[in-house]
């Protein structure tokens, strides 16, 4: 799950990590009372979406930029109108754009150094490590190619937590000293008491800045959250946002569907994560695009057959659909039986191409077969794969 | 021999009582496995379908019937506490196929169990199972979720990070009359127990296992350092399968740990470092057993 960087500097104050003063508005008129109630000088409104490149965007209105500095509330305002409510493209939004609904209005401030600090889990070690550079408010992955010398890697020991001597190596390595080091080793350490407390999967400030007048802060931060601790995270869970997600995603998951939405034509419906990783593969390998990922789980129901038929029909790009089922405890003619009730529901007008093996897998194909639905059977996901590329290639 | 299992071992389960679990129970017990005892607080001294004593901890579960293995059907909340305590218990082997436990959960506990005699296996995984010599592979050891009547007793190792992967891999063998000595499904979460290269070392050993199929899929870089391992020390033929190629960047499919990020875990990268170790790559998922017999024939 992903948050809004207003919702991070929230989390920033709650655990006490420095960063820039300032709220988030609305509405126009609530960016210029913000903007009244901060220090006086330089302010900065930024368009609040998940997607990055915001700077460099462009709003469907014309409008350049969905981060502007200004010197008055009343500017400030001006900027705030030009933004909510309307729509930013930037390269990670793709034409489409998203809808402002909300600006960070902030103290600007003067930066002298730009540094990068971000703390994720190890797949190696099992353990959460420390990534730290100076060369910060740049793709950290491009340093990590062409500079990897300027890269500092720091593992914690999870029960101790992060310890005073790396914070201060840490804060060393990055040429933080004297009161530096101090406000160095506050941030570090409370950032990874956030990451812990909120279960977090990656925290990552770039930049993270010190200004002209020597104060440390996070002036922009992502944060990514395991999905698997949200049943203890209620407070995470509250700033989701699902204007932000794919809404084909967000139907799936009322419906407890693991499903990803792609780009393709050919919508395909799997049991196990695996297995519909290798189907989508396989579609692209007979010469088709897949459509979505989709996995219905292990003991798929018939009702999740179902729903999972409405939601990879609701897709317009949607010309065809592969369904693959190794049914090993799962009753095949159960699968097939659900397979014939949701398409005679939707009305299915499409190429469908199902292949099923496993468990009773006979009367299941009987079952397909007495339908009198118009489909085809694959021998195997290869066999499967290649019916519905042609059917879909027949059909345009 | 088998690894890790075999059809004498005595097996606990974690969480007999909840619906999932009580029903691969059951599932194991028809298929003949030693299923000596089960564990849920507050319900000792009940029987389970009659027959398995039902413990209040691990630690009575062991003393009283001798069981070295245990597999969790606990849930996620749960969960870090039910593998710790068969730890404690000095298990063998715990075996977890609870789905969705917080990874810093995970995290600590595989530090807890540092020095400990015990392996993990999972979590998020299906299981494990040693085929019988029964009609259907009955009276192997199976612990866990994963199909008893696809097996066959035989001569190659499977192991896998996907459930139906694996059964597909094993019912592909099966079918063209390859039996298996053990089959590992090893989960998909990004912090696991037991790694590819932790059981490829054990097929290794195994004299009974003859040729290896190793499946994986993106995220993380433990398929290549088993590839890395298998080119130096590993004589038995192998075979490979590698999901989610067409997966998008930064998007978790499914599994926890499938998840391509910063350039790290492409399938690409794990098919370079398969063929770069001699290990048969099959192209699609229903070229596993073919990939391993053609590998096969060539040494």
């Amino acid at each position: 799950m992903n948050i809004h960087e207003f919702q991070a500097r929230e989390l920033f104050a709650e655990f006490g990590v420095a960063t820039q003063p300032g709220r988030v508005a609305n509405t126009p008129s609530e960016a210029e009372s913000v903007a009244s109630g901060l220090s006086g000088g330089k302010l900065v409104v930024k368009a609040q979406i998940h997607a990055g490149g915001r700077g460099k965007g462009t709003f469907k209105n014309g409008f350049k930029g969905g981060v502007h500095l200004c010197d008055s509330p009343a500017e400030a305002k001006d900027l705030a109108s030009k933004m909510i409510g309307q729509v930013l493209v930037t390269h990670q939004t793709g034409p489409e754009g998203k809808e402002v609904g909300k600006v960070f209005v902030g103290e600007a401030v003067d930066i002298a150094r730009e540094l990068y600090f971000a703390i994720l889990i190890d797949r190696a070690t099992s353990a959460p490590v420390v990534i730290a550079s100076t060369e910060g408010g740049v793709d950290i992955e491009t340093v990590a190619e062409k500079t990897p010398e300027k890269i500092l890697r720091l593992p914690v020991n999870p029960f101790l937590g992060i310890m005073p001597y790396q914070t201060r190596l840490i804060a060393a390595s990055l040429g933080l000293t004297g009161p530096l080091m101090n406000q160095a080793s506050r941030l570090f350490t409370n950032l990874y008491n956030l990451f812990i407390a909120r279960d977090c999967s990656m925290v990552e400030v770039n930049p993270l800045v010190v200004t002209q007048d020597g104060r440390l802060m996070a002036l922009d931060a992502k944060f990514n959250f395991d999905d698997n601790a949200l049943y203890r995270q209620p407070g995470i869970v509250a700033m989701r946002d699902v204007t932000e997600e794919d809404p084909r995603e967000v139907e799936a998951s009322k419906h407890s569907l693991n499903y990803i939405g792609l780009d393709g034509n050919i919508a395909c419906l799997v049991n196990g994560a695996g297995l519909a990783m290798a189907t989508m593969d396989i579609i692209q390998h007979a010469g088709g695009s897949p459509a979505n990922f989709l996995d219905v789980g292990g003991g798929a129901s018939k009702e999740q057959v179902a729903s999972a038929f409405r939601i990879i029909l609701a897709d317009p790009l949607v010309k065809g659909i592969l369904v693959n089922i190794f049914g090993g405890i799962m009753d095949c003619d159960v699968i097939a039986h659900g397979i014939v009730e949701a398409a005679k529901e939707t009305g299915l007008s499409i190429p469908l191409v199902v292949r099923l093996e496993g468990n009773n897998v006979e009367a299941g194909k009987k079952t397909l077969d007495a339908s009198g639905l118009k489909l085809e059977s694959g021998e195997n996901i290869l066999d499967a794969a290649k019916k519905i590329v042609a059917a879909v290639k027949a059909a345009a | 021999m088998s690894i890790l299992v075999t059809p004498d071992t005595k097996v606990l389960i974690q969480g007999i009582t909840g619906s999932f679990g009580a029903r691969h129970a059951k599932l194991s017990l028809d298929y003949g496995t030693k299923v000596v005892a089960g564990v849920t607080p507050g319900k000792g001294g009940q029987l389970f379908e009659g027959q398995v004593p039902i413990f209040d901890t691990v630690e009575q579960a062991v003393r009283e019937t001798g069981a070295t293995v245990s597999a969790v059907f606990v849930p996620p909340p749960f969960a870090a506490d039910a593998i710790l305590e068969g730890v404690e218990a000095g298990l063998d082997l715990v075996v977890t196929i609870t789905e969705g436990i917080p990874v810093i959960d995970m995290m600590r506990v595989k530090h807890a169990m540092k020095g400990s005699k015990t392996r993990l296996i999972g979590p998020n995984c299906p299981g494990l199972v040693t085929p019988g010599t029964g009609e259907k592979s009955h009276g192997g050891c199976r612990i866990g979720i994963a199909p008893g009547y696809i097996h066959k007793k035989g001569n190659v190792g499977v192991v896998s990070r996907s459930g139906t992967l694996t059964y597909e891999a094993v019912w592909q063998l099966t079918t063209r009359g390859y039996g298996q000595s053990t089959c590992v499904g090893i989960g998909g979460d990004p912090i696991n127990g037991t790694s590819h290269l932790d059981v490829l070392k054990m097929f290794n050993e195994d004299p009974e296992t003859e040729a290896i199929i190793m499946i994986g899929e993106i995220g993380g870089t433990a398929e290549e350092e088993a590839a890395a391992w298998a080119a130096q020390h590993c004589k038995k033929p192998i075979a490979g399968f590698i999901a989610g190629a067409t997966a998008p960047e930064g998007r978790r499919m499914g599994h926890a740990g499938a998840i391509v990020s910063g350039g790290q875990g492409t399938a690409e990268s794990k098919i370079a470092a398969f063929r770069a170790a001699g290990i048969e790559v099959a192209e699609t998922p229903s070229d596993m057993a073919d990939a391993l017999i053609r590998r096969m024939k060539r040494s």
